[in-house]
Parts: structure tokens; C-alpha cells; sequence
């Protein structure tokens, strides 16, 4: 556990390490276009350690944004506060601040820095379909997320990605309107700065799936094993959350609105937004978490 | 410095520092044991809080199962009354029991069953039994490892040195899981 938490820091400050490095790049490269590479590489450093910065201390605050939870009482939700405050004591952490996400899907995630300043929330669809024990094994395995310190991880991660992504979209969509409006109006000479603007969202389109496999590198896969193991070490029933992730398998077919590749990894089982279908292209470039048939298998073991 | 004496001034430093890695991890493990203690004995409390309510609550329904009603009570006082970890436990295990009880009379009375105020005590109630449940096992756990770290050597050197004394473990019955899908005796 001790070797996971330093593991995670590590790969935190890794990863923050390595977003610095590449906006450097990229903005040294764009400053070195308009005639001055250091200004654009100071500009791009300064906006990585700020977006760094801010998700280490925000990131939770964006994430849960994001799915648009909202913080719930205990008199709203007694048995989920009740679940959350019983498995805390268990797992000698704080209890968490405790968020619905009003989505039908059944599906959770905890988000954070460290045990002192986490959150875990759940689906609208998680509360309907799971009863007492099947909750219990849930919140086990998200709580395990918080102990680890994988949360901090996750919350870095899913910030960056989120950033780069919305980068990218602005300039594939400037470029694509600004195409058409040069196309229009017959004028070829302002092309220089919709070269630039190609130039720089092809690379990040370059880049994604890079950004893929990084995400798939820093979450890794065995994680979510071992915090169904450690979830069930603190419910002492792994039947609990084998049954939930049964439930939730079932339930596949159901879209989350509000699930996207910046977030994917965090959740309980990878979201889908697309009806019916299991996951689109790109969901599948995202994905981070091992089969549920496998991970009900390994709790059945247990 | 010869170099005999050097080694000694080294090897004198790691055992110096050995000795406090374990003093400090007993200090942090008895830290963890008073909070688990504590911890489980919010937890308690709040289930005497609960208690009178609940046997209100049923009394008003059930008015045939007064010696049910005593027996409850008066675990409850003798629980209150408890200083040493057995007595203390035994007398839980007679509130449990009693609670069970009670839920088990309830499923009897539908009118009992539907109303607002005996739901709410019944999630309140299963919920500080878990909540019971997950303090023991984290004070257990603590225990355990208090009592692992003050029996083996080379740390037992040091606890007795600085009088560590080894805790008792807190044993009650397991609460049900789900108490609406169990058989309960009578």
C-alpha cells in the first residue's frame, strides 16, 4: 500500500513534468514561427505549471463539474452518507464529501488529491439498482482509490487530457471555419496564420492517441484489480461488489451523457456515450479498465 | 579517529536510529488504536441515542411485547454503565440481539413497517451497526499490529523500555448484512 501511494506521487510529478515539456515544445515551436522562440516557450511553460497547478488544487472541483454532481446531505441520502462514513471508519481515512450525478447509468468514481480533500461520487442509476451490500462494495472500491492516492493520479490526469483535448478542438474547429470562410471569399493571402493553426491541430491530432497510451500507462489497468481486492478487504464480502459489477455489466446498454475521454478513467467501469453500443473508436483508444467478466471472476475467488 | 572506533560511532548511530523508526511507530500505532477506540465508541453511543426512540416508535404498535421492550432497555443501561472491554462487549451483544428482535416483531405490524419515523430509525440503526462493524475492525486491525510490534524482538526491547502495554481486543457478534432479508429467530 505505502509503495503504492509513492508510486503514485511519483507518476504524479511525472506527469505534470511531462505536460511542461510538451506545451514547452509546442509553444516554442509557435513562438519560433512569429520570429521568437523563447517568448513562446516561456508563454507555454507559464500556462503548463499554471494548468499543472490547477489541477493538483482544482482538479476536483473541474472533474465533478464536468458530470454536473451535485453534493448531497445526509438527510438527502442517509443510507449512501451511511455507507460512506461506516467504510471511512474502516479504512482510518476522513470521511469523503458525498456527490450524485444524475445520470442513469449505474457508475461511480472518487476524485481528489489526498484523503483529506477527496469526494466520491455516484450515478442516480447506481442508487435505484443496488442495494445495501452492493453499494458497500462500490464505495469499497472507491475508497481504496483514495487511500492509494490513485485519485490524485486520476484527477491529475483527467485535467490535462481535458485540456489538451478542448486545445485541440479549438484549433481543428478555428481552422475548419476559418478553411471555409478563405475558401468563400476567394482570398489566398492570409494563409499564414490558418497554417499555423492547421499545423498545430494536426500535431495534437498526431498527438492523441500518444496522449492514449500515456493515460493508459499512468492508470494502469492492475490498479483497478487491486482496489476491487482492497475494497473488499474493507467490506470483508467480496460477493458485494461482484454482484454490483454484474448489475452494472448488464446495464451497458444504457449512455452517460456526461462521461468523455478526459474523465473515462476514473469511473467504476468505462462509461459509454454511445446507445446500445459497447464503446466508439476513440473510447476504445481510451480505454483503461479490464474487462468486468474478468474482475467479477477475481472477486469470486477471493 | 582509528578506524575501529569509527565503526563503532556507525554502527552505535544505526541502532540509535532503529530504536526510533519503532518508537515512533509504536507512538503512531497507539495513536491508531485510541482513535479506533474512540471511534467505535461514537458509533455506540449514537446507537443509545437511537434506542429509546426505536422502543417508542414499536410500543406504539406492539403493545404485547413489553418484556422485549425491558430486556432492550436494560441492556442499554447496563452497556452505558460498563468499564472493561469484555463487560462492555457482552452487554452489546445483548443490544444487538434485542434490536434484531425488534425489527423481527415489526415485520408483524404493517402499519409498524410503513411508517416514516420507524424506516428512518431502521436505516439509522443498521447503519451505526455497520458503522459499529467497520470501527471493531479497524480497531482490531490496529490491535493486532500494536500487539505484533510489542511482542517480537527487537522492537519488544523498546516497548518495554518505554512501557508500551499490549491492548485488548474488541469482540462483539457480526451485525447482519441485510436485516429485511434475513430469518430472524424468536
Amino acid at each position: 500500500m505505502y509503495e503504492q501511494i509513492a508510486a503514485n506521487r511519483r507518476k504524479t510529478i511525472l506527469l505534470i513534468v511531462a505536460a511542461i515539456v510538451l506545451l514547452g515544445a509546442v509553444g516554442y515551436a509557435l513562438g519560433y514561427w512569429y520570429g521568437s522562440g523563447p517568448a513562446g516557450l516561456v508563454g507555454a511553460v507559464a500556462l503548463a505549471i499554471v494548468l499543472s497547478l490547477g489541477s493538483f488544487f482544482a482538479g476536483d472541483r473541474l472533474v465533478l463539474a464536468s458530470t454536473r454532481a451535485k453534493e448531497v446531505s445526509p438527510q438527502d441520502q442517509p443510507r449512501l452518507h451511511n455507507i460512506v462514513e461506516g467504510l471511512s471508519i474502516a479504512a482510518g481515512i476522513p470521511k469523503p464529501r458525498v456527490y450524485v450525478i444524475p445520470e442513469q447509468a449505474p457508475n461511480a468514481f472518487a476524485t481528489g488529491r489526498n484523503p483529506e480533500h477527496a469526494s466520491i461520487a455516484v450515478t442516480e442509476g447506481l442508487l435505484s439498482t443496488m442495494n445495501r451490500v452492493e453499494l458497500e462494495g462500490v464505495i469499497g472500491h472507491e475508497l481504496a482509490h483514495v487511500v492509494d492516492r490513485d485519485i490524485l493520479v486520476g484527477t491529475v490526469v483527467a485535467t490535462l487530457v481535458g485540456a489538451v483535448i478542448l486545445i485541440s478542438e479549438f484549433f481543428m474547429r478555428s481552422w475548419w471555419w476559418g478553411g471555409v470562410r478563405g475558401r468563400r471569399g476567394g482570398d489566398r493571402g492570409g494563409g499564414g496564420i490558418e497554417a499555423i493553426i492547421f499545423a498545430v491541430g494536426l500535431v495534437l491530432l498526431i498527438l492523441a492517441p500518444i496522449i492514449g497510451q500515456i493515460v493508459r500507462l499512468a492508470v494502469s489497468r492492475q490498479r483497478e484489480f487491486l482496489a476491487d481486492a482492497q475494497g473488499a478487504l474493507l467490506t470483508r464480502y467480496p460477493p458485494g461488489l461482484a454482484s454490483a459489477l454484474r448489475k452494472i455489466g448488464a446495464a451497458s446498454g444504457i449512455p452517460m451523457h456526461s462521461a468523455n475521454n478526459a474523465t473515462a478513467h476514473l469511473w467504476l467501469n468505462q462509461p459509454s456515450r454511445i446507445q446500445g453500443e459497447g464503446m466508439g473508436p476513440f473510447e476504445k483508444l481510451f480505454s483503461t479498465h479490464p474487462p468486468i467478466e474478468e474482475r467479477i471472476r477475481r472477486l469470486e475467488e477471493m | 579517529m582509528p578506524t575501529w572506533l569509527w565503526i563503532v560511532v556507525v554502527l552505535v548511530a544505526l541502532l540509535l536510529l532503529g530504536c526510533i523508526w519503532i518508537y515512533n511507530r509504536l507512538v503512531k500505532l497507539r495513536a491508531r488504536v485510541n482513535n479506533g477506540w474512540s471511534q467505535i465508541d461514537v458509533q455506540l453511543r449514537r446507537r443509545y441515542d437511537l434506542i429509546p426512540n426505536l422502543v417508542t416508535t414499536v410500543q406504539g404498535y406492539a403493545t404485547h411485547e413489553r418484556e422485549l421492550f425491558e430486556h432492550v432497555t436494560e441492556a442499554r443501561s447496563r452497556a452505558i454503565d460498563a468499564n472493561a472491554v469484555p463487560d462492555q462487549a457482552q452487554a452489546e451483544n445483548q443490544i444487538t440481539r434485542g434490536i434484531r428482535q425488534l425489527f423481527a416483531v415489526a415485520e408483524n405490524y404493517p402499519d409498524l413497517k410503513a411508517n416514516q419515523n420507524f424506516l428512518a430509525l431502521q436505516e439509522e440503526l443498521t447503519g451505526t451497526e455497520s458503522k459499529i462493524a467497520f470501527a471493531r475492525q479497524f480497531y482490531n486491525d490496529q490491535v493486532m499490529l500494536l500487539n505484533t510490534l510489542i511482542g517480537s524482538f527487537p522492537s519488544n526491547v523498546v516497548a518495554k523500555t518505554f512501557r508500551f502495554e499490549p491492548r485488548e481486543f474488541f469482540d462483539i457478534e457480526e451485525p447482519v448484512r441485510a436485516p429485511s432479508e434475513v430469518e430472524f429467530p424468536r
